[in-house]
């Protein structure tokens, strides 16, 4: 009964959105039959393929030449930072509610079922990713780790969510010290993060590229608009420069000529070196960003608050820098996923990223010049997918959320 | 009494003013002493030179895809690197740009399975490292091609293989160079005549038929010239001789693989620039034009798409800015634009913190002359808006 209801709806639909005109008739009959072909290609591709070399060398590609002895330090410090996303997102979201409480606004809740179903439908390449690391791997312990993190995420998001005003203010000091536990941890076995690799070296050049760069991008963007012309002009003349080059020279410049300019006794790791480098570089474009904001912010603002009486610098701590980085947050997001794509360059200078893992792994003996790169390449490839679809969709929420662009 | 209007020197805002870009500018110059004085030290230390003579030293490397030979001077490997950057922008900008406006377009048809595939496209490519793009096209397309022993040749037009691709070119005759004045001529007239019926148009109303009058006397002048001239231009297509091709141009086949994948990454950007311009011309401009009975086509050209171009030529450069900053990915793959020549003069021993400085600067001397033709145009553009 429902079909024969429901087929002139669907035939309506087709005739409308398919075969409205010659034009385009000819255009879905064409790329309709290039989109079988090419969904044909790929199932060949995954059903043929001998994933060997993937494998293989799954632990040189997530963490490089990371002792394979001391993995377990690796999984600590996932679980302590599953906790860190999990209690900070549930007491961001406790907080939101408390404020729409006192504006006498209800929040819509997703409970049960349908939180699940809006969970997958915002993280679902990040869920891919994982499934297919997991499939790549033989043991069990992958699989128990990973069920371990997504368990304590929801446990710490649920616990972060229920916590009182004055325990919440401990949940943040915990939120603050969960990642430097995780570093120590990381780092307690005399392995700084210049033995680090694979795609843990490439996540933490984006996190901590980000968080050196953003106080001198800050910096960078309030000279730029200063009204005192020498600090706007040495602003100006840092950002312009920086955004003229390709990232790729000032890595040559880390690898090759910041010996050179460092004091002689002063002898950097490489990675250190690529950080150095990667903070100034990523400070430009922070600058830009925050820029932005600055100018997102109505005069009235500053103007309103002079007339208060507030003293310059607080104008900019209390009323304008507020409001500015409020509204770059959805910009600032596409900063990091520019950053994280950009981390791959570090393979050129010689550090040991995922990237370079496929290098590797296609000159090992076994897997040597037998054209595998068609098969390192896309795992590597749905590595950064996965995290910069996911990052670039939840920007997009972010930005409807706060209402950008529609006051 | 009244105490002193005058008010003590460190709260006066025109001193702390003074004093604060007088700190600033101390400070500044002190960090880059530091640093030369570290350089011009650490230098001397190890024993390199720090004068720019090693630009007449000899490369020391062939380049391949020129007919450079290895003792030939830094100097020179430099300007063919920067040859080869201006190779890839020149073939790739167009590229990227008729791309990106055909999926930008394509992602508002009112096609279902258009806008669906247009999305896809923008959604996979832009959230992919563009190096890991670059790469993937030379390792797992160009280099699975047949090897250049028995390369492929389709429609006889090309001869392709994992080495070079050869594609159908000119070859100049006997009056090439009087032919191309011709052209040149041609070309100007026909811009003359473009603005006189555009003149014409404005003033009195008539049609001004500017397509058909300017390109009209460039094909004219242009085919009498070259029958008169006895053809001074031939088409060539490369021919497969044994081993050894023959005619058209050639090009190495990690350029195609670079201007593929920067093309296809840099035009999902464009494709995103082209769907918000057009979105964010106003629904009343097309309400307008169409209770002014204009048809589809006629709101879109003369509505629609000069509004979104305002909007969109901005960023749009910055893309293509992007794109060149970007070309330098070619390193991955050994195609010898500026940067790996830089490179491989650094791993001969050509003095590093030099080398780097006249790369950078090569960068961003382009990279400023094109960021002040968008500001020119901006500012042009902000006299025309109301």
């Amino acid at each position: 009964m429902t079909t024969t209801a429901s087929r002139p709806v669907a035939v309506r639909w087709v005739k409308k959105n398919l075969f409205s005109t010659p034009l385009n008739v000819f255009l879905t009959v064409v790329l309709g039959a290039a989109i079988v072909y090419l969904a044909y290609l790929v199932i060949r591709f995954l059903v043929t393929s001998n994933f060997e070399i993937l494998r293989v060398n799954l632990a040189l590609f997530m963490v490089g030449s990371f002792p394979r002895a001391q993995l377990w330090r690796v999984v600590v410090a996932l679980l302590l930072l599953a906790i860190m996303a999990g209690l900070a997102g549930g007491m961001l979201k406790a907080a939101a509610r408390e404020r729409s409480k006192d504006a006498g606004i209800r929040l819509a809740e997703v409970r049960g079922s349908r939180a699940v179903g809006s969970w997958l439908r915002r993280f679902w390449p990040l869920g891919l990713l994982v499934i297919a690391a997991l499939a790549l791997t033989r043991t069990l312990t992958p699989t128990l780790v990973a069920i371990a993190v997504v368990g304590l995420l929801v446990a710490s998001r649920w616990l972060g969510a229920h916590l009182g005003p004055i325990p919440r203010r401990v949940g943040w000091i915990v939120v603050v010290l969960l990642p430097l536990a995780a570093y120590w941890i990381l780092s307690a076995s005399g392995l700084g993060w210049d033995d680090w690799g694979g795609f843990m070296l490439n996540i933490f050049l984006t996190i901590a590229g980000i968080l050196f760069a953003f106080p001198i991008g800050v910096a960078l963007a309030l000279g730029r608009r200063s009204t005192l012309p020498v600090v706007r002009a040495f602003s100006i003349g840092y950002i312009e420069l920086i955004r003229g080059v390709p990232l790729i020279t000032l890595l040559l410049m880390a690898v090759f000529a910041l010996g050179f300019f460092l004091p002689r006794d002063l002898r950097p790791g490489s990675v250190t070196r690529v950080l150095i480098v990667i903070t100034a570089f990523e400070a430009a474009y922070i600058a830009e960003v925050v820029r932005g904001g600055l100018q997102s912010v109505p005069r009235g603002q500053s103007e309103a608050a002079q007339s208060l009486g507030l003293p310059a610098l607080k104008i900019t701590r209390l009323i304008v820098l507020p409001q500015a980085l409020r509204a770059t947050i959805p910009a600032m997001v596409g900063q990091f996923i520019s950053l994280f794509k950009d981390t791959t360059l570090v393979a050129i200078v010689g550090l040991g990223d995922i990237l370079a893992a496929s290098s590797f792994a296609n000159a090992q003996p076994a897997f040597n010049a037998q054209g595998l790169a068609r098969i390192t390449l896309p795992f590597v490839a749905l590595a950064f997918w996965a995290g910069s679809f996911a990052m670039s969709r939840e920007a997009g929420r972010l930005e409807r959320r706060l209402g950008i662009g529609e006051r | 009494m009244i105490p002193s209007a005058r008010v003590p020197f460190w709260r006066d805002q025109r001193v702390l003013r003074v004093a604060a870009q007088v700190v600033a500018a101390l400070a500044v110059f002190f960090l880059l002493y530091v640093l030369w004085f570290n350089v011009t030290n650490n230098m001397r230390a190890r024993g390199v030179r720090t004068d720019f003579n090693f630009l007449d030293q000899p490369f020391g490397v062939r380049i391949a895809g020129s007919d450079l030979r290895p003792t030939a001077p830094v100097r020179l490997a430099l300007l063919n690197g920067i040859r080869n950057t201006f190779a890839l922008a020149i073939v790739g900008l167009p590229l990227l740009t008729i791309l990106g406006v055909l999926v930008g377009v394509g992602r508002l048809s009112t096609n279902w399975l258009v806008a669906k595939i247009s999305s896809a496209y923008v959604e996979i490519l832009r959230n992919l490292p563009p190096l890991l793009v670059v790469i993937f096209a030379f390792q797992a397309v160009i280099l699975r091609l047949p090897a250049a022993r028995n390369p492929i040749t389709p429609f006889g037009w090309f001869v392709i293989s994992n080495l070079e691709f050869h594609v159908p070119g000119f070859r100049a005759g006997d009056n090439y160079r009087p032919f191309m004045l011709v052209v040149l001529v041609a070309v100007l007239l026909g811009a003359l005549l473009w603005w006189w019926r555009t003149r014409v148009h404005e003033r009195t109303g008539t049609p001004h038929h500017r397509w058909l009058w300017s390109l009209g006397t460039i094909a004219l002048v242009g085919t009498m010239a070259y029958l008169i001239l006895g053809r001074p231009l031939t088409i060539t297509l490369p021919q497969l001789e044994g081993r050894v091709v023959d005619g058209g141009y050639r090009g190495l086949g990690a350029f195609f693989a670079v201007v593929g994948a920067l093309a296809f990454y840099t035009s999902s950007h464009v494709a995103e620039i082209v769907r918000g311009s057009i979105l964010a011309v106003p629904k009343g401009q097309t309400e307008a034009a169409s209770a002014l009975a204009l048809s589809g086509f006629q709101r879109l050209r003369f509505v629609v798409l000069p509004q979104a171009m305002r909007i969109a030529l901005p960023p749009i450069i910055n893309q293509y800015l992007n794109y060149v900053k970007n070309t330098s990915l070619a390193i991955a793959v050994g195609f010898a634009e500026v940067t790996l020549v830089a490179f491989q003069a650094i791993g001969n021993g050509q003095p590093a913190p030099q080398v780097v400085v006249l790369l950078m600067g090569s960068y961003l001397v382009f990279s400023l002359v094109i960021s002040l033709l968008v500001n020119l145009y901006n500012r042009h553009l902000r006299i025309v808006a109301r």
